[in-house]
């Protein structure tokens, strides 16, 4: 049994670890190396130390791309499971308890597949859809739905605003999924424990941050590391519905936007690169922090 | 959906700009690219000529092929197909002409290049054009000076230089020599609707205070008086301002910010440009156009909503779709700023365009050039014009003719111009930075308070500081 053992499973291993070896490992290699280099993405490759790295440090852009990140990083898991802890609760709890089951909310198979909807729909149809909500005059829906006295917002050609609405785009996208994931994580909850619960006169909101929350600690996890990457790209929405891709004057620049830009735009494959490395270490510090702060014994259910 | 992905649409515009662009490049840097262009350089090839004469004045072999490659876009080909061939074999019936045409001109023929064996003649143009400076640093495009000393195909007593507008010849010259000939031809300037300026007899402003007293008058007639599409447009913006720069200060102010001079952007006709403009974004412009598409504007000018919209020669075609029938497309020089201007009020930005150009290491350059030749002649020029609805750089070739209102106009507005035609700016395509920085700047200045110094100086401090940038390749133009 042992003897065949270790064939076996570098086997299964080979395929996969080499495909990431030369696609994602290899590729980040380079992208650290050329972080160093003033390559333009065409001929010659010249080294030039860290010189990128002190160039971004006095860029602008780049102070306020990790601002737009960082705000995307706070706000968008947050109100993102917010939202979706409530739907998920109420299509599946949320209804009470009757013949020894606990339900959802009436029509909540109807709900269940409208909140998933926005999933379905490929990221540039949803940026070309919220386009024209936030249409900056009064054929935008918003502009449209407004007083006729009111002056037209601005949305996304005001400074002031860009960012929340893209941000609102990715929250309304981002809440089916995770009504879904959440559903999930509280189908695997003994409904026992509800109706033990409800039994001692529990109400309905304390069932949610007494039973569930606590229970779905790790699913919410989960949540959590998956929504704070997606912050940190944004790259189509930005790409497709801002002025000018990241304005009004950068104000919705995102860090994937700017790697692009860079790269594409600028022919600057060297700033670009450094870029991606600062991403790179931002990303992982966020992944590791949020593994350790939100770790916690998970409840044996 | 191409307007949605503002940068993918590779549309017409965006290919007359680079392949003008292209050009116009003297190209210090791309001596890197030329060694994947540089293959078959020894080889001796024996290449088909014939005696010259006065009928004959490339001294083609009239039995030779000639071997055309044509660029399958936004122009189509039956100009090619249906125009040039047929007046090429009228001339030389015993020249079989080879056709072909690809979308894909880079990954068709530099291989062929390489190994040795162009076609004669290619139309170097598209996303997938070849870079052409590298072209001719590895000598693989043929001298034209012959072509454009030759008579004209069918203008009696004229060169074929002669029968072109000012600064074709120049715009494909490289180190002194042309190599590439410019075909078509963009001109900009200030779009209106004909007919409603008509029905309300609004003249054409050739001043400024008249300019902003009609503009006035529109404003009172409930349209916007003046727009354009800030989100992903706002360049065409640019170029109104730096056309009515290069209108105070000539085309050397313009080309004081291609060559990155320091203090190009804070100089007096700038200046006085961005001040002119910045007045009519306080008062003129509608606000909202700041988050708007460059469609949605140009739908907004075909509903008569906006009066004059700043574009290139492409718009007509571009809204032809939905331009309602009342509505005639005419387009005007931008007025002088001040009674001071270098320029006259007639003078206009226009430029070439789209390059062909004969192999140098083909089997019958010669008569590639010829093909050119049979191209460049009236006749040829004009079926050009009315299958594609775009000048094309042989003088007044459309003269006299309808095809479209406000191809009409455009013409018109060329003749006027006379000499004062000038090509305008390169920074745009040279650096991108400072182009993206523009855009931002320009729409502050139309859109947020009318701040000429503040334009000034965010522009001067950006180009200064793409000058400093090593990482940056550079280039000159005189």
């Amino acid at each position: 049994m042992r003897h065949g053992k270790y064939p076996f499973i570098i086997g299964f291993l080979v395929v996969p670890v080499a495909l990431y070896a030369t696609f994602v490992v290899a590729a980040y290699i380079q992208t650290f190396q050329l972080s160093l280099t003033s390559w333009s993405g065409l001929g010659k490759i010249d080294y030039i130390g860290f010189d990128n790295f002190v160039k971004l440090w006095h860029d602008d852009v780049f102070w306020k791309s990790i601002k737009h990140n960082l705000f995307l990083l706070i706000l968008l898991p947050i109100i993102t499971i917010v939202i979706a802890l409530v739907f998920a609760f109420l299509l599946n709890v949320g209804g009470g308890h009757k013949g020894g089951q606990t339900r959802g909310v009436w029509g909540s198979k109807v709900y269940r597949i409208i909140f998933f909807f926005p999933q379905l729909l490929a990221l540039a149809i949803v940026a070309v859809i919220f386009g024209r909500v936030f249409g900056p005059d009064k054929s935008g829906m918003l502009n449209g739905l407004f007083p006729a006295s009111w002056k037209p917002w601005l949305f996304l050609a005001d400074e002031r605003y860009a960012m929340a609405c893209i941000l609102i785009v990715l929250v309304w996208q981002a809440v089916g999924f995770y009504v879904v994931l959440f559903s999930a994580g509280m189908g695997s909850i003994s409904t026992d424990i509800y109706e033990a619960a409800a039994l001692d006169g529990a109400t309905r909101i304390t069932l949610f941050f007494r039973i569930t929350v606590p229970l779905l600690w790790s699913t919410i996890q989960v949540a959590w590391v998956y929504l704070g990457i997606a912050a940190f790209d944004a790259f189509a929405l930005v790409n497709i519905m801002t002025v000018d891709r990241g304005g009004p004057n950068g104000a919705s620049s995102v860090l994937s936007l700017m790697i692009y830009r860079n790269a594409f735009d600028f022919s600057q494959a060297g700033y670009a690169c450094a870029l991606g490395v600062v991403l790179f270490f931002l990303t992982l510090t966020f992944a590791a922090l949020t593994l350790r702060v939100t770790r916690r014994d998970s409840v044996e259910a | 959906m191409t307007e949605i992905f503002a940068k993918t649409e590779v549309d017409r515009r965006t290919l007359l700009r680079r392949a003008a662009a292209v050009g116009m490049l003297a190209t210090p840097a791309v001596g890197l690219l030329s060694a994947c262009v540089g293959g078959g350089e020894d080889e001796p090839t024996t290449q088909s000529t014939g005696t010259k004469s006065a009928d004959n004045p490339l001294g083609i072999d009239t039995k030779a092929g000639v071997e055309i490659v044509i660029f399958n876009g936004g122009l189509g080909t039956a100009y090619a197909t249906d125009v040039d061939t047929p007046l090429f074999n009228k001339k030389w019936a015993d020249a079989k002409i080879t056709y072909s045409a690809t979308e894909q001109i880079s990954t068709v023929i530099q291989p062929r290049i390489n190994a040795g064996s162009p076609p004669d003649m290619i139309n170097n143009s598209g996303s997938n054009l070849m870079d052409f400076g590298a072209i001719v640093k590895a000598g693989q495009a043929a001298d034209l000076t012959d072509l454009f000393a030759a008579p004209s195909w069918d203008v009696a007593g004229k060169t074929v230089a002669e029968t072109l507008v000012p600064g074709a010849v120049q715009q494909g010259t490289y180190d002194g020599k042309p190599f590439a000939m410019n075909y078509s031809y963009t001109v900009f300037g200030l779009w209106y609707n004909k007919k409603l300026f008509e029905k309300n007899s609004w003249t054409i402003p050739t001043t400024w205070a008249d300019f902003t007293a009609l503009l006035d008058k529109i404003k009172a007639a409930g349209i916007t008086p003046f727009g354009y599409a800030g989100a992903n447009a706002s360049y065409y913006m640019v170029r109104a301002l730096l056309t009515s720069a290069a209108k105070i200060g000539t085309e050397q102010s313009l080309k004081d910010i291609d060559n990155l001079k320091p203090g190009a952007w804070t100089a007096d006709p700038i200046k006085q440009a961005a001040q002119a403009w910045g007045e009519v974004g306080n008062k003129y412009i509608n606000k909202t156009f700041l988050g708007l598409k460059h469609t949605e504007v140009q739908l907004q000018q075909d509903q008569d909503k906006v009066a004059f919209y700043p574009c290139g020669s492409w718009l007509e075609n571009e809204q032809a779709k939905d331009t309602p029938a009342g509505f005639e497309y005419a387009v005007a020089a931008f007025p002088s700023v001040t009674a001071a201007d270098k320029l006259p009020a007639t003078a206009i930005n226009a430029a070439a365009g789209e390059i062909y150009f004969a192999a140098a290491k083909g089997k019958n350059p010669q008569g590639g050039k010829e093909y050119l030749r049979a191209m460049l002649s009236k006749e040829a020029a004009l079926g050009f014009t009315k299958l594609t609805k775009s000048l094309t750089v042989v003088a007044g070739a459309s003269d006299g003719q309808t095809i479209s209102p406000g191809l009409t106009s455009a013409n018109d507005m060329l003749t006027k111009a006379g000499q004062d035609v000038f090509v305008g700016y390169l920074f745009d395509t040279w650096y991108k930075k400072l182009d993206d920085e523009s855009r931002g700047a320009v729409n502050d200045l139309m859109f947020k308070g009318g701040d000429a110094q503040k334009f000034c100086d965010r522009m001067e401090a950006a180009s200064q500081a793409v000058a400093k940038d090593s990482s940056i390749t550079k280039f000159t133009r005189s």
